[in-house]
């Protein structure tokens, strides 16, 4: 059934509710790409008007891709709960929006399994970015493995090492040099060059050294394909958490390699190690708007509706993170510094509002019309937003994947500015091995020193 | 203990070319280090939105005794380039006339220089890599087309430009998207079978092709590994893993990379 709506006098069609979201995005370049974006600014504002009168039944009734063809879809269906459902099953688009507005905390955590991601979708595209923060920040969502992510004023941040040839003592260097600013909370997470199975044995081993000698309360992760982690944990090595891209359709996730029982079965056997002291959320996800066109797998959806798919994906395994990796797919998705930060507060919001402990890589390419005064600016709102965490990477910029995202330095300004603290236990390490005050703040001199101090071997 | 301290990040700072040690000054990063990243990623987008002086290239190449045609894509700018990766992968109208008339008869192989995402790993590189690569070529005695050099191209143009001039197999020399600290690196894409509609997956690549990573000479080595087993096994691609290494490691004297004689 087509949807209409009437300026003036002029009609504007839109075949179907794929066509409908689609047209009601905020314009980027990879929905033009896909040939699927409004043609006109006023074509983009009928659609979202449209949008705001259709009622949340019947979006939850029309599958953007059917039932039947795709895995991801009955996930969402199946997974769907209807109780949570039921205190907001009779709001429009547009009522939802302001119901958000309005909403406790209390209560968009338990409407949060009542949401699916073509909601959350659709209402984020009549959202400003004002609301996306506003309301994200609202969500908590919190996890636990080693310590404790999202609680409410606290940040945590991934410090990650990568190298351009995963050699053990440069890899080290970045983690000390990371851990020296206080960074490291959501994991120790690497990029390594080689998907090996001798690669990752040696850098999980590693970490497992370094966080075991340092008694941090963290948790690492090698991000290899799930199926080498598989074998991993197979072969008896310390792997703490399961790594995986993900997308929001069964075909885009097949050309990551990737099906839902594979991602079952590595669940399964990293809950079976029991290596969380204080908690069981074992799987960290990314995902990223465009991955699905690039795999031409898209299904005439938008990339923003697809991106929220993902997140229904992620949700059914319990994560302990996941992060949209916004500016990295680069300029054909999403072309300029505005176009990142809109989908970074989007993906934000939309993970969150699904219960999601949803991080985001703040980064861009050298190729897009971005510099690090965007990232700078979608850092600002992000940590406005009750982010559960980003990047901290030496310098910002990653000699690994060629990309910049958010550096040691930069959660230094964000703590300061908006006064956001580290995981509670990984705050407390920091001020017991002497790198901080009681206020999390670094103290002067050479933490770096300090570490290899506790750990000698470390520096060797 | 500022001594030790100097000491301690010189010594971590050489295992690792990421920026740590950086200091700081509060919460921001001292004044030398913002400009140092600065500066590195003006030269990263200069690198990206420098227009290809394709008739200075084309001259270099001459040079070599390596005739030249040169064509442009679908993309007519720079900005409709980086939107549209679809119009960068096909050639104009014009660009398909002019290779269809520069040849007469099949060859071996087509060479492609693409400006992709850095003119300036172009500029400074891709003559050299052609000079480095004639010998092995020579030697091997394959039929070469005119080298096609190509401005708003991306890699799967090579395929078109490769159908046009009848050619088995095609090597693109293209700009790579610049690292922050790597604003000059080609990379080089061997497609066999080369027509319109071939997928990634069917290329073999070799990378960070420029001065402080992969050498001229070795990145010709390796291409040679490539199409000799391309052209003796009929495929490149996920089914063709370069395991050039092993003959690289095997032989520990240097004149194992010089071209056979």
């Amino acid at each position: 059934m087509p949807y209409r709506h009437t300026v003036g006098p002029r009609t504007h069609v839109f075949a179907d509710l794929a066509t409908l979201m689609a047209k009601a995005t905020p314009i980027r370049s990879g929905d033009c790409l896909a040939g699927i974006a409004a043609e006109s600014a006023e074509e983009n504002m009928a659609a979202r008007w449209c949008l705001a009168d259709v009622p949340l039944k019947e979006i939850l009734a029309r599958p953007l891709i059917p039932y039947e063809d795709d895995d991801v879809t009955r996930l969402i269906l199946d997974d769907h709960d209807e109780a949570a459902f039921a205190d907001i099953a009779h709001l429009t688009v547009g009522d939802f929006r302001e119901f958000l507005l309005t909403a406790t905390s209390e209560t968009l955590a338990r409407i949060a399994p009542g949401v699916t991601p073509e909601i959350a979708a659709a209402v984020s595209k009549i959202m400003r970015n004002q609301d996306l923060i506003l309301v994200a920040r609202k969500c908590r969502v919190v996890t636990k493995f080693r310590n404790t992510i999202g609680l409410p004023g606290t940040l945590a941040v991934r410090l990650q090492p990568n190298h351009p040839t995963d050699d053990p003592a440069g890899v080290t260097a970045s983690i000390l040099d990371g851990l020296s600013y206080g960074c490291g909370d959501a994991v120790i997470g690497i990029n390594p060059v080689s998907d090996s199975i001798q690669t990752m044995a040696g850098l999980l081993r590693l970490f497992d050294g370094i966080i075991d000698r340092l008694e941090i309360p963290t948790q690492a992760c090698v991000l290899t394909h799930v199926t080498t982690t598989l074998d991993a944990m197979n072969r008896g090595l310390p792997v703490d958490l399961v790594f995986q891209s993900i997308a929001g359709t069964q075909k885009a996730n097949a050309s990551f390699g990737v099906t839902l029982p594979i991602l079952k079965e590595a669940h399964e056997a990293a809950l079976a190690l029991k290596r969380g002291s204080l908690g069981d959320n074992v799987m960290y996800f990314e995902t990223g708007q465009g991955s699905a066109l690039s795999a031409d797998a898209h299904h005439g959806i938008d990339q923003q509706t697809l991106e929220a798919r993902a997140y229904a994906v992620a949700r059914r395994y319990r994560p302990l993170l996941v992060n949209t990796v916004v500016g990295f797919i680069g300029p054909e998705y999403l072309y300029d510094g505005k176009e990142i930060i809109r989908a970074g507060l989007e993906d934000h919001f939309c993970g969150k509002l699904m219960g999601v402990p949803l991080g985001v890589d703040v980064c861009y390419t050298n190729h897009a019309e971005a510099d690090q005064d965007d990232m700078d600016t979608l850092l600002t709102l992000l940590g406005a937003a009750g982010c559960t965490y980003v990047m901290g990477i030496p310098g910002a910029d990653d000699v690994m994947l060629n990309y910049q995202s958010t550096s040691f330095h930069d959660q230094l300004y964000i703590r300061e500015v908006l006064g956001l603290k580290r995981a509670p236990e990984f705050e407390e390490w920091l001020a017991r091995i002497g790198l901080t005050d009681a206020t999390g703040t670094l103290l002067p001199g050479n933490a770096a020193s300090r570490l290899i101090s506790v750990a000698p071997e470390l520096a060797a | 203990m500022i001594g030790d301290t100097d000491d301690l990040w010189r010594r971590l700072g050489a295992l690792t070319p990421a920026r740590i040690g950086l200091g700081r000054a509060g919460a921001g990063l001292p004044t030398r280090e913002v400009l140092k990243f600065g500066l590195a990623h003006a030269q990263a987008r200069d690198a990206v939105h420098t227009a290809m002086d394709a008739a200075e290239v084309a001259a270099e190449i001459e040079a070599l005794g390596l005739p030249t045609v040169t064509v442009t894509s679908r993309a007519e700018d720079r900005a409709t380039y980086l939107r549209r990766p679809d119009y960068g992968r096909r050639l104009s109208p014009e660009g398909r006339t002019s290779l269809a008339e520069a040849t007469h008869e099949s060859v071996d192989l087509a060479l492609v220089v693409a400006d992709g995402l850095s003119a300036r790993a172009v500029h400074e590189g891709a003559a050299a890599m052609l000079r480095a690569f004639k010998p092995h070529a020579d030697n091997a005695g394959w039929r070469l087309a005119p080298v096609v050099i190509a401005t708003q191209a991306r890699v799967a143009l090579g395929d078109e430009a490769a159908e046009a001039l009848r050619a088995r197999a095609v090597a693109v020399v293209i700009g790579e998207r610049p690292g922050l600290s790597s604003p000059d690196s080609l990379g080089l894409y061997v497609t066999f079978d080369p027509k319109v509609g071939r997928s990634d997956a069917e290329r073999n690549c070799i990378s960070n092709v420029r001065p402080a990573g992969l050498s001229h000479d070795l990145a010709a080595f390796k291409l040679n590994w490539l199409l000799t087993q391309a052209f003796s096994r009929g495929l490149t691609g996920v089914g063709l893993k370069d395991e050039s290494d092993r003959l690289i490691e095997a032989a520990d004297s240097p004149e194992a990379l010089a071209p056979p004689s």
